[in-house]
């Protein structure tokens, strides 16, 4: 019995790194006790989290699969688990299971396509494992550009890592916003989704066929965004979203993520935007 | 077949007990009725239904799963699972037979959860045909014959004596066991029974109730009914329709601290809680509405989408018995179902 392996059961690992992105979001390196990897992960996959006693939640995996050395999850802090993570030092033990979900198609569908990702907040965090995979194996996919928003300069999260390495890179463009002006900020000001707008009307008919979208941030952000894209001629086929619900076990059996026929911790999070609109509006 | 009287159905016992743990439904004081851990001489229910189902036995309603022990910054994780107990469960009504194929379908699906099909491998289940079904029964309506149950083995219990039929290789090697008390024998009392059985079966109440206008992929017709209000607006969200649920398998994980580390466990959790779905970043699910709906929609159409077609409820009447509101997933159907089920 104890030699059958039960999903449920996590394996302890350790944070090995711990960094202040924002006033509220931190991003935490995770190793397993012998200083490996935990697990081999796809972009926009999840993992269980948990301190025994605190409880167990789901994060989405924000480094790239193409980093041979660690994990890292970007957390905001928001709830129980959250804030408990919040309040650790580095060395402490937390235990992780998973990787869960299906993952954004990188290897199939966004293949030679030109990419556009679209953030808002700490949605940055499952589209940076992208982004970065997508700069690890930049002669498989067109150009690449990144609009990213938050409410402040201080709340944009990877702030150093989009300065020093995403803008350094001549083969991405980024496109950063914040809701209000703010004292030190010669940047754009205004609301993602008119910034999108802004941004993607540019694009000739031919760049607009080929891009494909990751979008991935508050539910109103994504509404007025697609609804944006629509009307600049994105079709819904070309929109990829990540969900998040209350999930438990994270393998499609616990009940609370299902929506329609589909459990998001199984068959998503990831899903393009038509397959979405088949599904009952309760996400 | 064999057979044994049911003057000796003691010795039968008795005998199912020297091997496995047995449990065989008991009638208690007011009129409850349970599964209970035989002991010499108990005697069994005449009953029709338990009030819970055997999912008891398979899918406990709290279970711990492992504990840890944290020391500073340090986590030891405990596996203590342990191989489950030989035990035989008589008596299961062709219903709650058909239940376990259902939760089968969950629990058994890849990654497979341990803890259940630890419990489905040790577990014999000796069914019961239903001899007197009542008018909250509609198993029918969803292709299961009540005068066939299944199960390892299949029981019939006439006037004077239980008849067996292994189904399964567990179910041959139990009744193979139960050779000294029991005696070879011809159908001929168990087919009459069968016909007998037919002949309740026609004449109850809901023996119309038809299940075909739901299905695969049927979300669309039902998500947008206007009748959902109206089914809704008397439930009370107390669950009790989910915890009295043969196929009801949403669960919970939680952590409680003890004096001596943490222990993790399972317990049943109910889609008709507003908790279920409650996140820091919102509520998907804002109603009763929407969780009712959530419930029927799923065991309706969700379910045999993702399982060939076949329905996450087995027609028991638990819920049509217990809902404190009278509200039930019959109700649901004759409201939503169309003309099939004027």
């Amino acid at each position: 019995m104890t030699n059958v392996k039960e999903p449920l059961i996590p394996t302890v690992c350790v944070i090995t790194d711990i960094r202040q992105d924002t006033p509220d979001v931190k991003t935490f390196r995770v190793l397993t006790l012998d200083g490996k990897k935990p697990f081999i992960h796809k972009p926009g996959q999840c993992a269980m989290l948990s301190m025994p006693g605190v409880g167990e939640a789901l994060f989405s995996i924000t480094s790239s699969p193409t980093n041979t050395e660690y994990v890292e999850f970007s957390i905001k802090k928001c709830g129980c688990v959250t804030s408990w993570l919040h309040a650790a030092e580095v060395g402490q033990q937390i235990t992780v299971r998973g990787p869960y979900g299906n993952g954004f198609p990188v290897e199939t569908e966004f293949k030679g396509q030109d990419m556009l990702f679209i953030a808002g907040g700490i949605g940055l965090a499952p589209v940076r494992s992208v982004i970065n995979y997508v700069r690890d194996n930049r002669a498989n996919y067109g150009k690449v550009d990144i609009v990213y928003g938050s409410r402040s300069k201080d709340d944009l999260v990877f702030y150093k890592e989009i300065i020093d390495e995403w803008k350094n890179d001549p083969t991405v463009n980024v496109h950063l916003t914040i809701d209000r002006e703010q004292e030190g900020w010669d940047g754009h000001v205004g609301f993602v989704p008119n910034f999108v707008k802004e941004v993607a009307e540019k694009f000739d008919e031919d760049k607009k066929a080929k891009t494909t979208a990751v979008l991935c941030g508050p539910p109103i952000m994504i509404k007025f965004t697609l609804q944006g894209l629509g009307e600049i001629g994105f079709n819904k086929e070309q929109i990829y979203t990540t969900l998040e619900l209350r999930m438990k076990c994270g393998i499609g059996k616990c009940g609370r993520c299902n929506v329609g026929s589909k459990y998001v911790c199984k068959d998503g999070p990831v899903f393009r935007m038509d397959q979405l609109d088949a599904l009952p509006d309760e996400y | 077949m064999r057979k044994c009287s049911l003057s000796n159905s003691t010795a039968l016992f008795n005998k199912i007990a020297e091997n496995a743990t047995l449990y065989i439904p008991v009638d208690l004081e007011k009129g409850r009725v349970a599964y209970k851990k035989y002991a010499d001489g108990m005697k069994m229910s005449d009953a029709l239904k338990t009030d819970r189902s055997a999912k008891d036995f398979f899918f406990p309603q709290t279970e711990n799963l492992m504990e840890f022990k944290t020391e500073g910054k340090s986590i030891e994780i405990i596996d203590n699972r342990s191989e489950a107990e030989d035990f035989v469960v008589f008596g299961v009504r062709a219903c709650d037979v058909k239940s376990l194929e259902v939760l089968d379908k969950v629990f058994l699906a890849e990654p497979v959860d341990s803890y259940y099909k630890n419990r489905r491998e040790h577990g014999v289940i000796v069914s019961m045909a239903c001899t007197r079904p009542t008018e909250t029964c509609f198993c029918g309506t969803f292709g299961i014959d009540a005068s066939a149950p299944k199960g390892d083995i299949e029981c019939y219990k006439t006037d004077d004596a239980f008849y067996f039929n292994a189904v399964t290789e567990k179910g041959e090697a139990l009744l193979a066991k139960l050779d000294g008390v029991t005696e070879s024998s011809d159908e001929k009392a168990v087919n009459e029974q069968k016909e007998q059985i037919k002949k309740v079966l026609d004449k109850l109440p809901l023996k119309d109730l038809k299940a075909d206008e739901f299905g695969a992929d049927k979300t669309d017709k039902f998500f947008n009914s206007p009748e959902w209000k109206n089914l809704s607006e008397a439930c009370l969200g107390c669950g009790t329709c989910t915890f009295v649920c043969p196929t009801c398998q949403c669960y919970d994980i939680k952590d409680f601290k003890t004096n001596k580390g943490v222990q993790r466990f399972r317990c049943w959790d109910s889609c008709m809680y507003s908790d279920f779905t409650k996140m820091s970043a919102g509520q998907p699910r804002l109603t009763q509405m929407e969780r009712f709906r959530q419930r029927f929609m799923h065991k309706l159409v969700y379910f045999p989408t993702n399982n060939d077609g076949m329905f996450s409820c087995v027609g028991c009447g638990r819920c049509v018995a217990k809902c404190p509101i009278s509200m039930n997933i019959v109700k649901v159907m004759k409201t939503l179902g169309g003309k099939n089920n004027d």
